[in-house]
């Protein structure tokens, strides 16, 4: 198989809160087309990964690229870090410094779109509303800002009534478009995962980021969350990144697996190489003392 | 699933386990205990409400005790709780208020109460025609009404956008005092000066807005709090400009597209050829401030279908999944604190030209308190809850004038009252801003309050 495009690539990414340093230099090169998933013991560091990715944390020091479009896209690079400026366009093509970027800005220009640990639906709000509320922007315009809407004029209703169709094919595809007119808090915890998945997708996301998505789901939630991530790579075109624990999922699904522990990177590569690597086992299951020395001069080896 | 869900509710409930003592007859110990427990709370109260009254003599200020009124009070709470523990709160089959409502005046209480808000509008309409509407009657209703529109323009601050606000009544105040000095200084007419208290006060909502993007809770709430009070202080004190503690008086009244309310040639009556009754004002100033309402609920409305409606409600559920999604909550913020003040604005220029005068006095926190107190039991979010509320609080202060200091104790029982039955306000539910096969109202447990 050919070597995909590159699409995110995050380098010397550090993240210090007061003393404690979460993340330490961590570099990883995500590409187009790819599921590429961070793995790591509790603590390691991953979700604060993901916060610096989607604006939620200003990183300490680092640079985090995400293009959209060709291949040659990352060309303008280190023009683009000395210009000072946020992104940088030419024809089908654009270039990204995320960690310059408020966190919305993240998802309505860069496109990437994530989920959380705990999941964060809005509860109070029906199925189909937490969806319409994901395509807030596209929306926003076709209302003219809220001042043309207020009249209720014909290209609100058409922007609107395809909302709806989008939010439609979501719910039909991760089976909740019986409950379309429930509230979200009323979903049980399976299908809340998956809701809030079909949310961040409604945002058409270029990148996504979930945050363990397998997280207390079971068996059988889990192999058909397997099929709508492969589903979404395959017809949406949109990446995924994810944290994952649950490592039928880590390792069925991925392309390209990142370690994590303390903060830095240990492992990176095919999920072949990393479930073999004495490092990561290491870090996972930890080694008896007397084993530390032959551990150790076979990682040196 | 919803056919199960029924079918389950009509089930006899299984009969819970009791404890053999209730079985064989009440428990008069248990009664006892409970009815001293009351009694005690009920001395703890009326001693210093009743039993001790500062009375006015020759010599000043005395204190006189009045204890057989304490001993009667007392003695009801006592009897009264000991009865009810004895005969009613013993008994096994003991149902709960909800439950003595017969099964099949559910539905029909389900439909009177879609019919109520079309039913409240032909109300309000109709009012000023009523056969035995007066003065005070039509006064009431005015005063009625510009808190209705008070809380529904709060209602998108605190209802939609979840964001606590204690200083509301700055936007009414500006607005006010806009029309007011407007009119002073540079003779200003109602319908000019009306558009720009809107536009002043939303800027005033802009301006608070943006120190208080980062706050929440309790932080919120303290500095809308103290930005209400500054904005009364400054009008208090900016004693050349506004008058201060004096305020302003004659402000003119609103005309009738330039036709203004008076006896004699070029009056409103005189070109319609009716005959010059002062009412004629009165009536002409409830259906402006019935219109302005109106708007005020229309827009609230449409907004809430809007794009920025559903994100306000979305900030009020979860402020960090909307900026995961786009959403750039700095600005919906602001709209919501904006739009809530312009309406506060309207309804303040409004209250000038009614009254004729204004000072910093009618601006203080208490008004406030009373708006958001209208908001929260009303139901946050919902506007027929608000217009209820409104009617209830605003009207019931008025009709009971003559109990005087009580006023406020049963004020506040009221309120804890319906705190008790009702904890989320009168109208809980949410209605969805858009469905896909049917409209089904959100109970208010799922839906969220904000973070502040």
């Amino acid at each position: 198989m050919a070597v995909r495009d590159l699409l995110l690539k995050v380098e010397n990414l550090t993240m210090r809160f007061g003393g404690l340093l979460a993340v330490d230099r961590f570099s990883l090169e995500a590409r187009r087309g790819d599921i590429t998933a961070v793995i790591g013991p509790n603590g390691a560091g991953k979700t604060t990964v993901f916060n610096c990715i989607t604006g939620f944390y200003k990183p300490t020091e680092g640079r985090i690229a995400l293009a959209h479009g060709g291949e040659n896209a990352f060309d303008a690079l280190q023009s683009l870090t000395d210009s000072g400026s946020q992104h940088f366009r030419t024809d089908g093509e654009a270039l990204f410094l995320l960690e310059r970027m408020a966190g919305h800005d993240i998802s309505r220009r860069a496109r990437v779109a994530r989920t959380f640990q705990n999941i964060r639906l809005f509860g109070g709000m029906t199925l189909l509303e937490n969806l319409l509320v994901a395509q807030h922007n596209p929306l926003m315009l076709a209302s003219g800002y809220t001042f043309l809407g207020l009249f209720g004029l014909p290209g609100f209703r058409y922007a609107e009534a395809e909302a709806v169709e989008r939010a439609r094919f979501w719910l039909e595809r991760i089976n909740l478009i019986d409950r379309a007119d429930d509230p979200a808090a009323s979903l049980p915890y399976g299908a809340q995962r998956r809701l809030e998945i079909a949310r961040a997708m409604c945002t058409e996301p270029v990148l996504l980021c979930l945050d363990e998505p397998a997280a207390g789901l079971n068996a059988r939630e889990s192999s058909s969350l397997n099929d709508l991530l492969l589903f979404i790579r395959e017809t949406q075109g949109t990446s995924l990144l994810l944290i994952e624990h649950d490592m039928s999922v880590v390792m069925e699904i991925s392309d390209h697996i990142v370690v994590l522990d303390y903060g830095k990177k240990i492992s990176d590569g095919d999920p072949a190489f990393v479930r073999n690597d004495p490092r990561v086992i290491a870090a996972y299951l930890g080694v008896e003392d007397r084993d530390v020395a032959a551990v150790t001069e076979e990682i040196e080896a | 699933m919803a056919a199960t869900d029924t079918e389950l509710d009509r089930a006899p409930a299984p009969e819970p386990v009791r404890p053999a003592a209730s079985r064989s007859g009440p428990d008069v110990g248990k009664a006892l205990k409970s009815a001293v427990l009351g009694g005690l709370v009920a001395a703890g109260l009326f001693v210093p409400v009743m039993g001790l009254r500062t009375v006015q003599t020759n010599f000043g200020l005395t204190l006189r005790d009045d204890w057989p009124s304490v001993a009667w009070a007392v003695g009801i709470v006592f009897v009264g709780r000991f009865l009810l523990s004895l005969l009613v709160w013993q008994r096994p089959d003991r149902r709960g208020l909800a439950e003595l409502m017969p099964a099949q005046a559910k539905p029909l209480l389900a439909r009177a109460a879609t019919l109520l808000g079309p039913a409240l509008v032909v109300l309000a309409l109709t009012m000023p025609w009523f056969p035995n509407t007066g003065r005070v009657q039509l006064d009431l209703g005015i005063l009625i009404l510009t808190y209705v529109m008070l809380g529904w323009g709060l209602n998108i601050v605190v209802g939609l956008a979840g964001l606590l606000d204690l200083g509301y009544v700055a936007f009414y105040a500006v607005g006010a005092y806009t029309y007011a000095l407007s009119a002073h200084y540079l003779g200003f007419t109602f319908w000019l000066a009306l558009p720009l208290s809107g536009a002043l006060a939303a800027m005033w909502g802009l301006m608070l807005g943006f120190p208080v993007l980062r706050l929440r809770g309790d932080y919120l709430a303290i500095v809308t709090l103290a930005f209400g009070e500054i904005v009364r202080i400054v009008l208090l004190n900016w004693y050349w400009f506004t008058g201060g503690p004096n305020g302003i008086g004659g402000i003119p009244r609103p005309s009738f597209f330039g036709l203004p309310f008076k006896r004699g040639e070029g009056g409103f009556a005189d070109f319609f050829g009716l005959h010059y009754s002062p009412d004629q004002r009165l009536i002409f100033l409830y259906y402006l401030i019935l219109a302005l309402a109106f708007l005020t609920n229309f827009v609230t409305l449409r907004l809430r279908r809007l794009p920025i409606g559903r994100a306000w409600e979305a900030l009020r559920e979860d402020e960090i999944a909307c900026r995961s999604l786009g959403i750039n909550t700095t600005n919906t913020k602001l709209t919501a604190f904006a739009l809530g003040a312009m309406f506060g604005g309207f309804a303040g220029s409004f209250f000038a030209t009614r009254q004729g005068f204004i000072s910093p006095e009618s601006f203080s926190f208490i008004e406030s308190a009373l708006i958001l107190a209208i908001v929260v039991l009303g139901g946050m979010g919902s506007q027929l809850g608000v217009a209820i509320a409104a009617t209830v609080l605003i009207g019931g202060f008025e009709y009971f004038r003559e109990f005087a200091e009580y006023r406020m104790l049963v004020f506040g029982a009221a309120m804890v009252l319906i705190m008790i039955w009702r904890p989320r306000g009168l109208i809980s539910s949410r209605t969805p801003s858009v469905f896909l096969k049917q409209r089904k109202l959100i109970s208010g447990e799922h839906v969220g309050e904000g973070h502040g």
